[in-house]
């Protein structure tokens, strides 16, 4: 189709699957990448865009993006350069039933914003009782299973979960919290905490579910995936179980990347998490675990309205809004720490999407044409009315950031544009 | 970051913890407590300083008697007090927080005394009314969660001041559940910051914050270790939902390994002080004999504590 024929001019194309940083133009065809540099043998552009000045990457992936309305965060999605999100499955109801997935495949391709991949329940109704149907549910679309932020507390179960995944290939991603040891904690467990009086999860109760998790994965040989860690001894373990081959990835968030148990002040709602944002040398191995690629990075974009905030510290909901933070808060990280631009996008492209299995993450000729093109010295402050998102929670509020996303294009299309 | 309790000129406008006050700002205040601690002993106990004014003493947790001491102190500087039972009303009906306070805002509320489970509400309000542009209004924590009672903690300082004059060579034992106290919080605080030689905690692993070292105290986990050579002695209520086996075996263990008894108390100085921010728990975290013995000082904490909360509620009015 002719009409799609896209033709980005002159842009510093960055893309940490190929190894490719270079001002280069890119011509979108079909939905898909039909060449870099020169335009292929009849190329006739519908659409010429400048790009001078400007990066394109390939759109980023997000390993964990709550939806809450579809729609909004969806377009939240695109306005940050996300053109991937991955949907964990406590939504209400649960992503058990492989008619709820197709019902959010349809309603998201219909949009046709950023595209949807859904993690299915790991168990019934996420109780952790008895298994979901893996096999009709990756039919229907899921891509990996999980078991949001409900544990399974039954290790039994939890191996005959991995067994099961594994008889299929399916990843299986877990949380690491021992539900005990986080029992009623709404700060990390530790000088903060112990100051404000703010019930602590202590760093053991990652610690403890991922060391559970990995003998399980061992035993099993499932992909496991363990998602937002928040501790250093968690990265250890981590590092430990690759470097003796296992097949084990990891997340961290955005959030945890920048901030640590300081940012709650005086009891700031916008800065509880779960996990809970930790010490500062937590937070510095985590910058060090994405910087290594020990760790890809996620939003955790969990939209939650005012009165889910304006509460008491320990009653208030944790998370924050963060698709459309993603890309400058990573570009700020990647500055503080003085990484490359491309090991940095890495961790938001090429990374993540190795995770989820999925082909996107990429601007190798043939790949789906999902473009992210931004400014990356564009200022802008983050303010509730500059959010798509209905998550107007965020701790980063009132925050000057650079990197602002120009245009992003889901499968040659233009879904975003300033 | 904005200091939440002080206002534009650094002076105090609601009183939420004794963090972030300046040593200054406790000085001041026991000192106008000691102005008005002869007030209470007149025959006409009254002063007109918040006429007009009214307090609000908003307990979303029971408490007879903070209120009472809270009221008390706010009707001798002649204010108009409304106590509200909010854990019997309006939040029962699903009434939010902000809400309960958006309302009495309209009432012409011009000071809440607030008492709260959740650690921390008191600054959700002082930052609500910052918000709304109600700087006017004060807020005074009577005690949240497991953070700050501030105003316990200036009497405890109030009363160790009138006993031992200074600070700066005293050694303070604490003692009990400090993970749960509020007064034990602001008690540090307020010691570490008014620059007495030592504070010391003493109770099980169970009962400690997990970084209560930070907080500039010496841990002690043997009563007998941390009472030796000190000046005052700070006990803390032992809650009875403490006591059900997954923090302490039994109150039998405790009161052997952390209770205060006579022959415990020799090991500190001859003229130690017995303090306790009530209620107590005879045979639990205190003997009798210690309770209403000579070194005990805990009726005159709440005589104190009429005056020191006269004291803040009359230096918020003014500022």
């Amino acid at each position: 189709m002719n009409s799609d024929n896209l033709h980005i001019r002159n842009a510093r194309l960055i893309d940490p699957s190929s190894d490719l940083d270079q001002t280069l133009d890119l011509y979108l065809a079909d939905g898909r990448i039909a060449a870099i540099g020169t335009a292929p043998a009849g190329f006739a552009a519908a659409r010429v865009v400048d790009a001078s000045g400007l990066i394109a990457c390939p759109g980023l992936v997000d390993l964990s993006t709550r939806l809450g309305g579809i729609e909004p965060e969806l377009n939240a999605a695109v306005a940050g350069g996300v053109t991937s999100v991955a949907c964990p499955p406590d939504t209400k109801p649960p992503l058990d039933e492989p008619g709820l997935v197709e019902r959010l495949v349809r309603r998201s391709e219909r949009l046709g914003l950023a595209r949807v991949y859904p993690i299915g329940a790991l168990t019934q109704q996420l109780a952790g009782e008895k298994l979901a149907e893996m096999n009709s549910l990756a039919r229907a679309g899921c891509i990996a299973f999980s078991q949001a932020k409900h544990p399974i507390v039954d290790t039994l179960l939890l191996l005959r979960a991995m067994q099961y995944a594994a008889t299929f290939g399916y990843a299986v991603r877990l949380r690491p919290q021992d539900q005990f040891l986080a029992r009623d904690g709404v700060a990390h467990d530790g000088e903060v905490a112990s100051r404000l009086g703010l019930s602590g999860v202590p760093t053991a109760a990652e610690t403890v579910a991922i060391a559970t998790a990995l003998q399980l994965a061992q035993a099993t040989g499932v992909r496991l995936h363990l998602s937002r860690l928040s501790s250093a001894a968690g990265i250890a373990l981590i590092r430990a179980a690759k470097q003796a081959g296992m097949p084990v990835s990891c997340d961290v968030s955005i959030h945890h990347l920048h901030l640590s148990e300081m940012d709650i002040g005086y009891f700031d709602s916008n800065a509880r998490f779960d996990p809970p944002l930790r010490s500062a040398s937590d937070r510095d191995a985590l910058r060090l675990a994405a910087r290594d690629g020990v760790a890809s990075i996620c939003s955790d974009h969990t939209p939650v309205d005012a009165d889910g905030k304006q509460l008491p510290f320990g009653e208030a909901l944790p998370g924050a809004t963060a698709l459309e933070l993603l890309l400058p808060l990573t570009l700020q990280w990647a500055a503080q720490s003085r990484l490359p631009l491309p090991s940095a996008l890495a961790r938001i492209t090429c990374d993540p999407a190795a995770v989820l299995g999925i082909d996107a993450g990429s601007l190798r000729v043939g790949a789906p044409a999902d473009i992210c093109l931004f400014d990356p010295s564009e200022p802008w402050r983050i303010l509730p009315e500059t959010l798509r998102s209905q998550g107007k929670n965020t701790p980063f509020l009132g925050y000057e950031l650079s990197g602002r996303v120009r245009m992003t294009v889901v499968g040659g299309r233009i879904v975003f544009q300033v | 970051m904005h200091n939440p309790q002080l206002n534009a000129n650094g002076e105090l406008s609601h009183l939420l913890s004794i963090e972030g006050l300046p040593r200054d700002v406790i000085v001041h205040i026991l000192d106008t407590a000691s102005s008005f601690l002869k007030v209470s002993a007149r025959d006409v106990k009254k002063v007109p300083l918040l006429r007009g004014k009214s307090v609000f003493n908003v307990f979303f947790e029971n408490s007879t008697r903070t209120r009472t001491t809270f009221e008390i102190a706010a009707k001798r500087l002649s204010a108009d007090v409304i106590n509200l039972d909010v854990t019997r009303s309006s939040t029962a009906k699903g009434e939010t927080l902000l809400d309960t306070v958006d309302n009495l805002v309209a009432m012409h509320a011009d000071m809440f005394v607030v008492r709260h489970a959740a650690s921390g509400a008191p600054y959700l309000l002082a930052s609500h009314l910052r918000r709304i542009g109600r700087d006017d209004v004060h807020v005074v924590n009577a005690g949240d969660g497991r953070h700050a009672h501030p105003t316990q903690g200036l009497l405890d300082m109030y009363t160790i001041r009138h006993y031992k004059k200074d600070f700066s060579n005293l050694v303070v034992a604490i003692v009990g559940d400090i993970l749960h106290s509020r007064v034990a919080r602001s008690d540090i605080k307020a010691l570490t910051t008014l620059g007495a030689a030592e504070v010391r905690a003493i109770g099980p692993e169970t009962l400690l914050p997990t970084e209560i070292k930070k907080m500039g105290v010496r841990v002690c986990h043997d009563m007998a270790d941390g009472l030796r050579d000190c000046d005052v002695v700070i006990m803390l209520r032992l809650q009875n939902e403490r006591m059900n086996g997954t923090l302490l075996p039994s109150a039998r263990e405790y009161f052997h390994c952390y209770g205060l008894t006579q022959e415990k108390l020799r090991l500190a100085r001859p003229d130690a002080i017995v303090m306790h921010p009530g209620p107590m728990n005879r045979g639990v975290e205190i003997d009798s004999d210690v309770a209403d013995g000579p070194q005990a000082v805990i009726l005159p904490q709440v005589t104190f504590g009429i005056a020191v909360r006269m004291a803040v509620m009359g230096i918020l009015a003014g500022n």
